[in-house]
């Protein structure tokens, strides 16, 4: 399932997608990011019959990812992000 | 002089009962509950079969919204003492305040189970336009999410944005759709807000300009069907396409959208606005199967 965690205003497209067939809970993505924007892996809300956990988009901090993200994207020719280049599954896309 | 109070976004509330069943044949009574931000529901399932429900307006207290629901969806059955139930599921905005529930589950999972109950398994792609939020949701056969995306943060194309303009515009909420096309002469470009504060702001310019109420609706109708195509455009659609919550059963936007998508959508003899209740009794029903039911 591809959960789309982000919003759509007038200034763009904020999305973080998480690939949960690839992800495999493994925490790694949490480990690195700065500003702790996973919610923990836990069991997935979303499909109430997997009982593998899953990486979560806190519900507090989905509504403002475009901030929250933004101290990992300081240019257009960034680097990788964290928890990207952390995933060893590549589960993890923004869509920005 | 008196103030008229005249509630212009006041929508029924209804409940049902299934003719063809009782409660006393069940093996099983499971039940789903969602709290919205605007209506809450609940579904009363004998096997895993509609048996009753009740579709009521959500309060500013959702544990009692919740209790206001199933009482509500009680009163349709009848007889049936409440310790019948073997499980329920909260789900929704407010699902974490529904005392009596079980377990929680989200509304993207019960949306998408409830889509392919009412509308078939061949429902692929399922737009949720609730009160407070839209939800795009792709899904297998099975009614699994395979692809979803929410919009909670702002209320632009949802159920209130409509209300506060049915409001505005002196129009019963009920009325808004067929109102929209009665504007005779070309259809007028959208609202070009997409924020329901501005777009109100706007609305009274162009009510200001001479516009009647229906090519104001018009507008605003077309704006709302192009907000909600963008969110749905990013999931992509797949067919068969169709429609939950109560915004489903607005013409305006509903007519607006469909030639955008380019395709139609499939039609129900149901409530659209118990599809997240119908899931999470669904779940609940399964859960019951599973042997985690019966609690007593």
């Amino acid at each position: 399932m591809l959960a789309n965690y982000g919003y759509k205003d007038a200034s763009g497209d904020y999305f973080i997608t998480i690939d949960t067939d690839k992800c495999n809970g493994c925490g790694d993505c949490a480990a690195v990011c700065p500003v702790d924007l996973f919610a923990g892996m836990d069991e997935d809300p979303n499909d109430p019959l997997r009982v593998e956990p899953v990486a979560i988009v806190a519900g507090t901090k989905k509504n403002k990812v475009k901030y929250e993200c933004n101290p990992c994207k300081p240019e257009a020719n960034r680097p990788p992000l964290p928890c990207v280049a952390a995933c060893a599954t590549a589960a993890i896309s923004h869509s920005w | 002089m008196t103030e008229d109070k005249k509630e212009f976004w006041r929508w029924t509330e209804s409940n049902w009962k299934n003719p063809d069943m009782e409660w006393k044949d069940a093996q099983f009574i499971s039940v789903g509950i969602d709290v919205g931000s605007v209506s809450s529901q609940a579904v009363i399932m004998a096997d895993g079969q509609v048996l009753a429900y009740g579709n009521m307006r959500t309060g500013s207290d959702s544990p009692n919204s919740a209790r206001n629901a199933l009482n509500f969806a009680m009163e349709a059955l009848g007889d049936m003492p409440e310790d019948r139930m073997d499980y329920c599921i909260g789900t929704g905005y407010g699902r974490v305040n529904v005392p009596f529930a079980d377990r929680t589950i989200t509304e993207i999972a019960c949306h998408a189970r409830g889509a392919n109950f009412i509308y078939g398994p061949n429902v692929r792609t399922v737009l949720d336009v609730g009160g407070q939020d839209i939800k795009a949701i792709q899904c297998d056969e099975k009614g699994k999410v395979t692809n979803f995306l929410m919009n909670d943060k702002c209320a632009a194309g949802t159920g209130r944005g409509m209300e506060v303009f049915a409001d505005m515009l002196g129009v019963s909420i009920q009325e808004v759709g067929d109102r929209s096309f009665e504007f005779k002469g070309e259809e007028p470009p959208a609202v070009s807000s997409t924020c329901v504060v501005y777009a109100k702001s706007e609305a009274a310019g162009l009510l200001r300009m001479g516009w009647a109420r229906e090519k104001v609706l018009a507008a605003y109708c077309k704006a709302m069907a192009e907000r909600i195509y963008s969110l749905v455009e990013r999931v992509g659609v797949k067919s068969e396409f169709a429609v939950t919550g109560g915004m489903a059963k607005n013409r305006g936007v509903m007519d607006r959208i469909m030639p955008l998508i380019g395709m139609d959508r499939l039609t129900t003899p149901w409530d659209t606005q118990i599809a997240g209740a119908v899931g999470a009794a669904l779940f609940s029903h399964a859960l019951c199967m599973k042997g985690k039911g019966r609690k007593k």
